[in-house]
């Protein structure tokens, strides 16, 4: 099994004819996503990798209907590519874009939760079923079957670990990238109850980092429901108080949101903190 | 970005909310003469830092005379690193009780929040958490009169100030939402005689909605460096070690800061040139690190939207243009990696596979392992 998305979701990509968004097509279609239709206005009619152009998610749907959509969209335009996407009738919407203003994000959010549909992110690499299906950017190679599940707040970092895991010869699940904003459509503990749910999830990895409440958050829930072991990491230890350090969400204020106080209620949960990131696949090893 | 608290004022001004009378100077003199015709004033120091007031940067003056010297003194300040060159004059509030009041946003929620408490003033920050409500508002339908009755029940008000509250609460609101602020914060909000006054305004706006605020003045508080930076469209943080270190993505740029540390080195800077640059931006990102004359020069790259080759092609770029000569740690994995390693290997650098090892290489050769 796998959580979100499997072999079988129909995928539209909303803003295929851009840059990224045609080469990501080419790259989804590679790793075996099954990609319906593109979205781009004005462009309807053409191809891109062999997949039908549409100029609305309206039009698309009555052509191709698709569960999950994922935004090419540049920052500006991409709220009402989301808004788009919930009102055509998508239940999982993946936001690739950074930089989408807050108040956007809130007000994606608040119609996604009206239309009872998963928003991913925004500013996050996407979800990928290892073997079966991705719906975002990740590098191919790194993501193959296996027992583990991983969900993290940060890309390349999410990589860097599921990097030593492969080499470690282990594979994954699902892994979700739940993006780097302050205001995102899926946390922690949305995920790490589905993992718990899924049979095939042995462990669950996740990748954390200073800054806000989702860890504690995150642990508050696995020390109450969350049966499976789980190895944490956690960036942002030697980051300076009151330093934005890139991300939205990575910042200390307050004293609120440090990484002792992370690390102490991942700690309290039963949670396994890695030091390092190369010691995460060692440690999902021992408790395999 | 941060509003000075006089632009914040005029904001709150022109919607309608009470702000003491007052008037922003920048030198003693023109001090003097926003005093005239005011009793007692306040004098504030219009920089970004909170707790100005215990850093000596508000004071108080009960004559134009003596207004002026108080002036003198601010502007020539510097407060935590911050040179005072605006002041804000204006009259002394006669308080009978110090609230707070802000709107910001939840993430837990996903949606905006006020905050509001009956303990307002300097230390809210200590305010126990049953003494600050917090009302989540659902945005699709906004700041209703129902909202405000119920925050007040929960703060224990009634009478004229609940009513205060219906009018003040929904304005507040509407700058938040106008605005595209991150933070409305009104602290302290003053009960006077003639009802509610905001005595500070805090706002700040989303660095990411600012194109659609072209009428707000640009405000920076930073190093040139990080200004540098910002233009780039960098991630830019200055740190006070020797090691200079570029990666791509904040999670992994943090984490090797981290490991860094872990290892005994000091970071000289936090730099995340983001995924997909190109040979340019990814040179020019270079060329910043190396003006801040840092020991080491340490290159973590996990290429996804990253492709490796152009992280070496524009290493090599600057090296042959400017010459790079201090010692460099370079990792490099991902997308196009044997292209990016042939082409250091041309230069005679072999890069690193794993984070650890470039890691430990870089604090070694500073000396510090």
């Amino acid at each position: 099994m796998a959580i979100y998305v499997n072999e079988k979701t129909r995928v539209l990509v909303q803003g295929i004819t851009g840059k990224q968004g045609s080469f990501h097509t080419g790259q989804m279609l590679a790793y075996g996503t099954q990609i319906v239709g593109g979205v781009s206005p004005g462009k309807g009619g053409q191809k891109v990798e062999g997949v039908p152009v549409f100029d609305t998610v309206f039009a698309a749907m009555e052509k191709e209907p698709a569960e999950a959509a994922i935004l090419f969209i540049p920052a500006p335009f991409a709220r009402d590519a989301a808004l788009e996407a919930l009102n055509a009738g998508l239940k999982l919407v993946v936001l690739i874009p950074e930089h989408i203003p807050l108040h956007d994000a809130m007000e994606i959010m608040a119609y996604a939760k009206a239309k009872n549909a998963v928003v991913v992110g925004p500013n996050t690499f996407g979800l990928v079923s290892s073997g079966r299906s991705k719906i975002g950017i990740m590098p191919n190679r790194y993501f193959i079957p296996g027992p583990v599940g991983v969900v993290s707040r940060s890309g390349t970092l999410c990589y860097e670990i599921v990097g030593h895991l492969t080499t470690g010869e282990i594979g994954t699940t699902t892994v979700v990238g739940l993006g780097g904003d302050r205001v995102v459509g899926l946390h922690f503990i949305d995920v790490l109850s589905q993992f718990e749910a899924d049979p095939d999830t042995k462990a669950i990895v996740l990748v954390g980092e200073i800054g806000g409440s989702a860890e504690e958050e995150a642990s508050a829930f696995i020390k109450k429901s969350v049966s499976k072991p789980v190895i944490a990491y956690l960036a942002g230890k030697s980051a300076p108080p009151g330093k934005r350090m890139g991300h939205a969400g990575a910042i200390i204020e307050r004293g609120r949101g440090t990484f002792a106080s992370k690390v102490k209620a991942l700690s309290a949960a039963g949670v396994k903190v890695a030091a390092l990131p190369n010691e995460v696949a060692t440690m999902v090893k021992e408790v395999l | 970005m941060k509003l000075y608290e006089y632009l914040g004022k005029e904001l709150f001004r022109d919607y309608g909310i009470p702000v003491p009378r007052g008037k922003v100077v920048s030198s003693p003199e023109e001090a003097a003469a926003a005093a005239e015709g005011l009793a007692d004033v306040v004098i504030k120091s219009q920089v970004l830092s909170g707790k100005r007031g215990k850093a000596g940067g508000i004071s108080f003056a009960s004559s134009p005379a003596e207004a002026k010297t108080e002036a003198e003194r601010i502007l020539k300040m510097e407060l935590n690193g911050l040179v005072v060159d605006k002041l804000l004059v204006e009259e002394k509030l006669s308080i009978e009780q110090e609230l707070y009041l802000a709107i910001t946003v939840d993430g837990s929620a996903r949606c905006p929040v006020v905050l509001a408490s009956l303990d307002g003033g300097m230390d809210v920050e200590e305010v126990a958490e049953e003494r600050m409500i917090k009302w989540p508002i659902d945005i699709s339908i906004g700041m209703q009169s129902y909202m405000v009755r119920e925050i007040c029940r929960q703060l224990g008000i009634s009478g004229n100030l609940q009513k205060e509250f219906i009018s003040f609460l929904p304005k507040l609101y509407r700058i938040f939402r106008a605005l595209d602020a991150e933070l409305a914060e009104i602290n302290p909000l003053a009960v006077t005689p003639d009802g509610l006054v905001a005595a500070d305004a805090k706002v700040t706006i989303d660095d990411d909605a600012l194109y659609r605020h072209s009428s707000l003045p640009k405000i920076k508080e930073k190093t040139a460096l990080e200004l540098k930076a910002e233009e780039l469209d960098l991630a830019y943080v200055e740190l006070d070690g020797n090691i200079a270190i570029m990666a791509n993505g904040a999670g992994i740029t943090m984490a090797t800061l981290d490991i860094v540390q872990h290892y005994g080195g000091a970071p000289a800077n936090f730099l995340d040139f983001g995924g997909g640059a190109d040979v340019e931006r990814t040179a020019q990102a270079l060329e910043l690190l190396l003006g801040t004359n840092p020991k080491v020069l340490l290159i973590n790259i996990f290429g996804g939207i990253t492709r490796c080759d152009v992280v070496a092609e524009a290493f090599v770029q600057v090296k042959e243009s400017r010459g790079i000569d201090l010692p460099v740690s370079f990792r490099l994995v991902g997308t196009n990696e044997t292209e990016g390693r042939d082409i250091l290997a041309k230069v005679g650098i072999k890069a690193f596979t794993t984070m650890d090892e470039a890691v430990r290489h870089a604090v070694e050769l500073t000396g510090a392992a």
